[in-house]
């Protein structure tokens, strides 16, 4: 899709920016990275590094011009896109000297475009000219979160651009115009529009979620309301699995000696100790040897956490929820496992408190239990890699020798964010994983 | 089920809580030889005689102070100020004692008592007589404050109030005395701090009490004809209020607009106001907006004396404001 290329700040005082020369002519292909133009700036003159690819479809500002901050000073695109769109709005803009034509709400929605690229040029959104937040009514914001649609994607159509509720719903609706769903369902809700526009204006657009129910006939269904907690869990795992690209890896884990040290353990202390207590000892000790898995994505950092706080996915009648047991790598088994139970027993009745759920920096889910062989779980922000334990299961193993004996076998799926995680670190994380399951006096090694 | 005034339904509700309490007994200015300023209490004397239905001087301090002295000794007494523009030569007996002796008592002094009368403007009264003043008693711990719109609320509002232990600020309004609705036969009493939705409706919430509670009636008429389905919440009591129904409605219609004919500065519609953004915050789609009287003194011209108080035109451009409609998308026909 065609978008606007915007002058940034490239220095952190500068307000405006001169097009000195253009790198790139148009018709030209831009990869990211590339220099499309130089801009003098109030200190100096800047290679300006395109953050955009595609084909420059329009310069729109000549060289020896200048183009404030957040105005767009060039279209880029496929070949072939109409762009008449992005224009008329540019000229909208530029038109804003004769007070009659201005509209704010251009300015401030180019401006939006920018504001990720014109943060990276070092200047403070409190500096910048005219204000560039995002606006939006608190009940649209909402909406967003819960859809996973980053506000910056909305044109916002009330007072000074603010996105409202019909600009959410318009959003989500030409999503699912792209999409082609329910297209048998279309054809009648598009007339049911028309009727409404012909009288007055319509009051209320249907969004995806009422388009859906209405493909549901009364008697086949009956309703249940979404509590906050379910609103929760819908929003976080959505945002999660939308915006975190995950990848998933699974490794055949001996469960014996796990099994025995479980057993040797509860009798001699004489209280019963969880596998899942097990489990986030060795983890958290194979993230203290590998701390890229026990981090999180910022945008433009990221955080490695310096503690290792594991999250424990636990269901509850009305949702689930993750009791997070803190610093596992200075704890033993039997402190994980006391802390366990007293957090499980929260998470059960309801009174856990944020901080007692809040920020793990890894998850563990266990549907062995369920007989489960391996699962695929989703990512637990602000973790980055979930791991997935499946059922222990006796199992014919060839073993080294070529005999076949007879081995409890455990699978283990690691998700990753990709941003975060590479393929090559999941994978020796999980490896080590598997080495201290199976041999634990190597989690010393 | 049988039509009647809402001056009949108030004082339906003053002869049965007399005849079913002989401690409540009535006082004020006009009550009894002349049968009400406002014909309220018509035949109350004759029924009762001049023990309980009390012709009082001409004296707001005095009488006020002496209900509420009465109250202390264990009667029921129901004053009523011929206006509540006359009320604020008793404030300090209300603010000071009424309010605060329950509570300066440690709870062993109760003030089972009820102000009331016709608040707030009438016609061609100018700045003095013209007052609608709930925000003032609403401001006062200790008060509780009731303003229904209809005689089927006045009647079941009123005998709870006469019931109630505490101060009621109980608001009437000269023109509404005359309004008319059906009340059924026979005992029936309201709980304060209920309000009523009054129309049900998805796209606006239009919240009211007392007298605009018609203004915006004929306003939902009129949206509904543009194809826009107001809700409106009738608080029906002020203190206690009832937020409950305010966050539902306002969270299924993500709008709202208050309509008050009070004064804008500090009031009933600007505290709801906030209340709203404050606890439905995440599911309002724009700023609430509220609709009173102009913060002026009131004109004595009729026409300024109409046009400084909420309008259904005043109205009407509020719920174009929280639709993010243009300014005359919602016009009255013939405009």
């Amino acid at each position: 899709m065609a978008e606007k290329v915007l002058m940034i700040a490239l220095s952190p005082t500068m307000s405006s920016g001169l097009i000195a020369r253009w790198h790139k002519a148009e018709g030209d292909r831009v990869e990211i990275g590339d220099i499309i133009c130089e801009v003098e700036t109030d200190k100096a003159t800047m290679d300006y590094e395109s953050t955009q690819e595609g084909i420059i479809l329009k310069q729109l500002v000549k060289e020896g011009q200048k183009a404030g901050i957040g105005e767009a000073i060039a279209i880029i695109g496929e070949p072939g896109e109409d762009i008449s769109a992005l224009l008329r709005d540019d000229q909208q803009r530029s038109g804003a000297s004769s007070p009659e034509t201005e509209t704010k709400g251009n300015v401030i929605d180019s401006a939006r475009d920018s504001e990720i690229d014109s943060n990276q040029g070092g200047k403070k959104a409190g500096e910048m000219e005219g204000d560039r937040r995002i606006k939006a009514s608190p009940l649209a914001r909402r909406l967003a979160e819960q859809g996973g649609i980053p506000l910056d994607r909305i044109k916002g159509s009330g007072p000074e651009g603010r996105i409202v509720k019909a600009d959410v719903e318009a959003y989500t609706d030409g999503l699912k115009d792209n999409a082609g769903v329910l297209a048998a369902d279309k054809a009648p809700l598009m007339q049911t529009a028309a009727v409404k526009t012909q009288g007055r204006q319509p009051v209320d657009e249907k969004p995806l979620a009422r388009q859906l129910e209405g493909v549901i006939s009364a008697d086949k269904a009956r309703y249940i309301p979404v509590t906050n907690k379910r609103n929760i869990i819908a929003s976080r795992l959505s945002g999660s699995k939308y915006s975190a690209p995950h990848y998933y890896l699974t490794v055949s884990v001996a469960a014996d000696d796990l099994i025995e040290t479980r057993r040797h353990l509860s009798e001699s202390t004489g209280t019963k100790v969880s596998y899942n207590a097990l489990l986030i000892k060795y983890a958290a000790e194979a993230l203290k040897k590998h701390p890229m898995v026990n981090a999180t994505w910022l945008g433009d950092k990221i955080a490695l956490f310096t503690g290792v706080d594991i999250g424990l996915a636990v269901a509850q009648p009305d949702g689930l929820i993750t009791p997070v047991v803190r610093d596992c790598g200075n704890k033993g088994i039997l402190a994980i496992e006391n802390e366990l139970k007293d957090l499980i027993e929260k998470a059960r009745n309801n009174s856990l408190l944020p901080e007692e759920y809040q920020g793990a920096g890894f998850t563990i889910s266990n549907l062995g239990s369920y007989g489960i062989e391996q699962f695929t779980a989703i990512i637990n922000p602000p973790a980055s890699a979930i791991l997935a334990v499946g059922a222990m299961t006796k199992t014919p193993v060839v073993d080294e020798g070529g005999q076949i004996t007879v081995k409890t076998i455990m699978k283990l799926t690691l998700s990753c964010d990709h941003r975060v995680i590479d393929g090559a670190i999941g994978a020796a994380f999980l490896k080590t994983l598997k080495e201290i399951i199976e041999n634990p006096v190597s989690a010393l090694y | 089920m049988p039509v009647i005034t809402y001056r009949e339904a108030i004082r339906q509700a003053i002869d049965e809580e007399m005849a079913r309490d002989e401690r409540v007994f009535l006082m004020g200015e006009e009550v009894a030889r002349y049968n009400g300023a406002y014909k309220v209490s018509q035949g109350l004397l004759d029924k009762y005689g001049p023990r309980r239905v009390i012709d009082t001087p001409i004296t707001e301090a005095g009488f006020t102070g002496i209900g509420i002295g009465a109250a202390m000794a264990g009667l029921r007494p129901i004053v009523e100020w011929m206006t509540f523009n006359f009320s604020l030569l008793a404030l300090d007996q209300v603010i000071n004692n009424a309010a605060k002796l329950r509570h300066m008592s440690g709870g062993q002094v109760n003030i089972p008592i009820v102000f009331r009368g016709p608040n707030g403007p009438a016609e061609y009264l100018s700045s003095q007589h013209s007052q609608a003043l709930q925000s003032l008693y609403a401001h006062i711990p200790g008060l509780l404050v009731v303003a229904p719109a209809t005689p089927y609320d006045a009647k079941g509002l009123l005998k709870t109030a006469i019931r109630n232990d505490n101060p009621v600020i109980f608001l009437e309004s000269e023109l509404m005395y005359s309004w008319q609705g059906e009340v059924p036969e026979g005992e029936y009493t309201i709980p304060l701090g209920m309000a009523d939705v009054k129309r049900q409706g998805r796209d606006v919430t239009l919240i009211t009490y007392s007298k605009p509670l018609k203004l915006v009636q004929e306003t939902a008429q009129l949206l509904a004809e543009m194809g826009v389905e107001a809700e409106i919440v009738d608080l029906r009591s002020i203190r206690p209020l009832d937020e409950v129904t305010i966050y539902s409605s306002v969270k299924k219609t993500n709008r709202c607009v208050i309509v008050d004919e009070t004064w804008p500065f500090a009031s009933v519609a600007s505290h709801i106001g906030w209340l709203i953004s404050r606890n439905c915050f995440d599911y309002l789609d724009a700023p609430v907006e509220i609709v009173t009287s102009e913060d002026v003194p009131m004109p004595y011209n009729h026409r300024l004396e109409l046009e400084v108080q909420p309008t259904v035109d005043k109205i009407l451009r509020a719920v174009e404001r929280v639709m993010y409609k243009q300014a005359g998308t919602f016009q009255r026909s013939g405009q």
